[in-house]
């Protein structure tokens, strides 16, 4: 029989479970899913070294493990803090970390343009969505935004500095995944930047990956500038064969027209396989792959309010965790407005909702 | 073009001689200040790209390093610079006074130089002398206990021995 | 007068140079430990009770004993010499005027720890110390104290001085460090510690300038005797570099016995307030750790004298006390603006922060356009509020030290002087003319049983 390997218990959120040797707080997290996975704005699985920066992931540990049972005097980086035998953790029913999140999203947007409405990273932006789950509606700040020099990175990478939140995933990227790296963070403070110094294009193989991890509008395709709203368009999984790499990619389709072609995606937001240049910039043709089927984007993002099929929802643990009291509803916003009816599942219909299917409800109800 | 003269070659052979095999990166600080040195007291583009190529690195790494510390510069600068510290300690002293009177004799505002190429004036933030404010730092010295008077002398003994 | 350990020679003619440091009895720490089990010179240091003199605190043979002895790989000792808090200039001072006593606790030290290539990572602008530094260096080796089988006992070791390149954050140590193997200085997110995984990933141990001297004076008077000497558990002598309004700014070396206000005010040390001005507030050490108004600074809040070290500085907590840190004592005079002194703090670590971690990167420049707002006559009430929120939601929630010590003097700043910053909210166009003054700061206060 092969060597046990060792198991190491953890309780996250008053849930429990066992977990290999090595593993970090927020990949626990992951294994139960739901609410009680901190969100992860630096972090990337796929790239070494990356996390600690964002602070979005802080948990709270009320007990360090077993054999020293001390509750950790600050909170932790959850995506870089590894599971001890015994340890418990407290995320969602911290209010110390709900309230330093709050803070932490608060200060990702302080100097953010919030200029969505022309952002083609808008409708699959972690920044949107967290800002959306732990933000407060207004800012405090009331001083002119950062703004920075702009940038030319050539005719596949769009860069717009003011959207960075200086994750590093992009110089991991380059360092790890392409063969060379011309970009890195320039300067330091509220200054740093991601940029060249001096203008070059980001061309060689790989670097549009860096567009894929960045979880911000800051680094997006250039070949689907302006070309449409990411939610308007249609994600497909298809495949090539290709020399350089997997060939296995997400086209985004609007009609027969290929928009834009990215790696596929699991549920955390992170690339399965990445891809290279070709199959990314030049190869947007149907002709060019072979169709497998609708992506299924089982995400919190407009995008999942699909084309195709039910949408996967996330596992709720809110009541679970917190002894079976239900959510607070701040309104109850089907009694203000008929068309958000919660018995209409509205990916369940088939083309686009009219007033029909809600008085349908209503009169059933 | 960029190029360090022979004897230089061989103290830059002797600082990448301090750090184990293969870690040579470590040189990077120390052989930017030589080549901020001798290349006109800033760090071009070209000089950076230099220095990679000494240490076999990518020109990003040194650019990456150069304009994250604040003693290199990355714009030409005049032939002496003006480094006022101007933090706390330095303020309850009367750094602001200084700094103006710095400001009004030499005709310029924090980071500019002077016409004639001679004084670049910059602020900075604490540079460990706190004991002997007001000061600035001038090249490799500090000049301390600054008043209007000294501030005057310094200037002239520039100009006396250009 | 109180003993002295470190700067006791400092002043003698020539001690730059070996001939004279040696007849001074210079190195005989060196011959000694060398003839000993390194493991025992950390047992000393343990005994000793030497605190890490760089500000935290920590106990330094509490830290050696933490360094991992992995075979075949080499481990390395870091002088931390990259001084740069506000207010702080200590380290300077000995290195200029006694550099032997450190080379000579870095030769213990290293010997002690296993390092055969030992750094010193000393701040950029202390240019012309790195000469100096050299010298004492070269002159060791001559003398057969460096190198190859130093003393015939067969242990080898180098020093080498690395210049930094101004950057407040390479004092943290994984920033030094980073900083040395070339990069830029982003702190490290810890675990690993350094003591694992360090200097070019390998056990390291980082110690500032005034620690490692130190160890000379414990290794000859053995580490027992060092620990009698202070109070509790302030053992030995501490620099503390003296600024701000008063008579004697300087480096004065004391033995953590004496009151602050007699730090303060005799003729050994700062020799009072300068032009016959009155203390309003003072910051014991180093700009990071809270202000403290008169009243609170000479006294703690149970109305017992305050003393100049590590544990009756902290009296209090951070409600009314505050910390010995590196040893940075500003003192404020009756004219002084509190809030424009924390602003110019502010910006300083605006200036500082390495941009990593949102908090601290976003945070810090907030701070110092809200203090600058308030300072110009621009504030509103709330401002003063929403700063406090501000550095509560930075201190703690960062990948290092900086963005609490960007909080605490905002935070105390406010704890302690609102009223002076709800003045200048008041008096928009008076505040740009006139000052705060010393107010009630000096005031003998109540003390509540």
């Amino acid at each position: 029989m092969a060597e046990e390997i060792k198991k190491l218990k953890v309780t996250i959120d008053n849930i429990t479970l066992e977990v290999p040797q090595g593993t970090t707080i927020l990949q626990a997290a992951r294994m139960i899913g739901g609410d009680v996975v901190p969100p992860a704005m630096c972090y990337y699985s796929k790239l070494q070294g990356s996390g600690g920066k964002c602070r979005t992931c802080l948990v709270e540990v009320s007990k360090g493990s077993e054999a020293d049972p001390r509750p950790m005097p600050k909170l932790v980086a959850s995506c870089r803090t590894g599971v001890m035998d015994g340890m418990e953790v407290k995320n969602i029913t911290s209010p110390k970390v709900i309230d330093a999140r709050n803070g932490v999203v608060e200060f990702l947007l302080l100097n953010h343009p919030l200029d969505c409405p022309i952002c083609d990273q808008a409708g699959e932006c972690h920044l949107q969505d967290l800002g959306y789950e732990h933000g407060k509606e207004a800012t405090r700040y009331e001083f002119k935004r950062r703004t920075f020099d702009k940038h030319d990175l050539g005719p596949y990478i769009q860069l717009h500095m003011t959207r960075c939140i200086l994750c590093y995933r992009c110089v991991f990227t380059a360092d790890q995944v392409s063969n060379k790296r011309v970009h890195g963070v320039l300067s330091r403070g509220d200054h740093a930047e991601i940029a060249t110094y001096i203008e070059k294009s980001l061309d060689n193989d790989f670097i549009g990956n860096v567009i894929d991890v960045c979880p911000v509008g800051a680094l997006t395709d250039k070949t689907f500038r302006f070309k449409n709203r990411v939610w308007f368009t249609k994600p497909v999984n298809a495949h090539r064969d290709c020399k350089c790499c997997s060939g296995k990619v997400t086209l985004w389709q609007r009609g027969e027209e290929v928009l834009r072609v990215t790696a596929r995606k699991n549920q955390w937001g992170e690339v399965e396989k990445w891809i290279c240049n070709e199959c990314r910039f030049e190869k947007k043709k149907v002709s060019d792959w072979v169709i497998e089927g609708p992506t299924h984007v089982n995400r919190h993002s407009v995008i999942s309010q699909g084309h195709y099929e039910k949408m996967k929802k996330p596992t709720e643990t809110f009541s679970k965790v917190h002894d079976g009291r239900k959510p607070k509803l701040l309104m109850d916003i089907h009694s203000v407005s008929e068309v958000n009816d919660p018995s209409i599942d509205l990916s369940a219909i088939n083309g686009p909702a009219t007033s029909k299917v809600f008085e349908h409800s209503k009169k059933q109800s | 073009m960029v190029k360090f003269s022979e004897d230089k070659i061989k103290e830059v052979e002797a600082i990448i001689a301090r750090y184990p095999q293969g870690k040579q990166k470590s040189a990077l600080i120390p052989l930017l200040h030589l080549a901020q040195e001798e290349f006109g007291g800033w760090l071009s583009a070209e000089t950076m790209d230099y220095v990679a190529s000494l240490l076999s690195i990518e020109s990003i790494e040194v650019y990456e390093v150069a304009t994250f510390y604040s003693m290199f510069n990355l714009n030409p600068v005049g032939k002496h610079v003006l480094e006022v510290c101007q933090t706390g300690p330095c303020m309850l002293k009367g750094s602001d006074d200084i700094i103006g009177y710095i400001k009004s004799k030499l005709g310029i505002g924090v980071g500019e130089t002077t016409a004639d190429g001679m004084f670049t004036l910059k602020t900075v933030e604490c540079l460990g002398a706190c004991g002997y404010a007001p000061m600035m730092q001038m090249g490799m010295h500090y000049k301390e206990h600054l008043t209007p008077a000294k501030v005057d002398e310094i200037i002239a003994n520039c100009y006396n021995h250009k | 007068m109180a003993r002295k350990l470190l700067l006791e020679k400092a002043h003698v003619e020539g001690i730059r140079h070996f001939d004279v440091y040696r007849r001074e009895g210079g190195y005989a720490a060196v011959e000694k430990a060398l003839k000993m089990d390194p493991a025992a010179i950390v047992e000393e240091v343990k005994k000793s009770g030497l605190r890490g003199r760089g500000g935290a605190g920590f106990a330094t043979g509490l830290k050696w004993s933490f360094l991992a002895k992995p075979e075949g790989v080499p481990r390395y000792l870091v002088c931390n010499a990259d001084e740069s808090e506000p207010g702080t200039f200590k380290d300077r001072y000995l290195m200029e005027f006694i550099p032997h006593l450190l080379i000579e606790g870095l030769i213990v030290s290293s010997f002690a720890l296993g390092s055969n290539r030992t750094y010193i990572y000393i701040r950029g602008e202390y240019a012309w110390i790195v000469g100096i530094l050299e010298q004492a260096i070269a002159e060791a080796k001559q003398n057969g104290f460096l190198g190859k089988n130093i003393l015939g006992t067969g242990f080898d070791l180098e020093i080498y001085v690395q210049r930094g390149a101004g950057a407040y954050i390479c004092g943290e140590e994984t920033a030094l460090i980073e900083s040395l193997e070339g990069k830029r200085g982003n702190p490290r997110i810890k675990p690993p510690f350094p003591a694992i995984k360090g200097l070019w990933d390998c056990p390291t141990v980082v110690n500032n300038v005034e620690t490692l001297a130190a160890v000379v004076p414990i290794m000859n008077l053995g580490g027992e005797e060092y620990a009698k000497i202070g109070v509790g558990r302030s053992t030995g002598t501490k620099l503390i570099s003296a600024c701000g309004n008063i008579n004697k700014p300087g480096v004065y070396e004391i033995d953590m016995t004496i009151s602050v206000e007699e730090f303060i005010y005799s003729d050994e040390y700062c020799g009072g307030i300068a032009n016959g001005k009155k203390l309003k507030a003072c910051i014991p050490g180093g700009s990071s750790v809270p202000i403290l108004p008169a009243n609170l600074l000479l006294k703690t809040a149970k109305g017992e004298t305050r003393y100049m070290n590590y544990e009756s500085l902290s009296d209090g907590g951070f409600a009314t006390g505050s910390m010995m840190g590196s040893g940075g004592f500003i003192v404020l005079d009756e004219d002084q603006c509190i809030v424009r002194h924390t602003l110019t703090l502010a910006r300083f670590y605006r200036h500082e922060s390495c941009g990593q971690c949102s908090p601290c990167r976003e945070g810090t420049g907030w701070m110092e356009k809200i203090l600058h707002k308030i300072e110009s006559g621009k504030g509103a009430m709330s401002d003063i509020d929403l700063l406090w929120d501000i550095q509560r939601k930075i201190e703690g929630n960062t990948i290092c030290p900086l963005g609490d010590a960007a909080a605490w003097p905002v935070a105390a700043a406010i704890r302690h002087f609102r009223d002076e910053f709800e003045w200048h909210v008041n008096n928009p166009s008076l505040c740009l003319t006139q000052n705060y003054g010393l107010a009630h700061y000096a005031d003998e206060l109540s003390v509540v049983a």
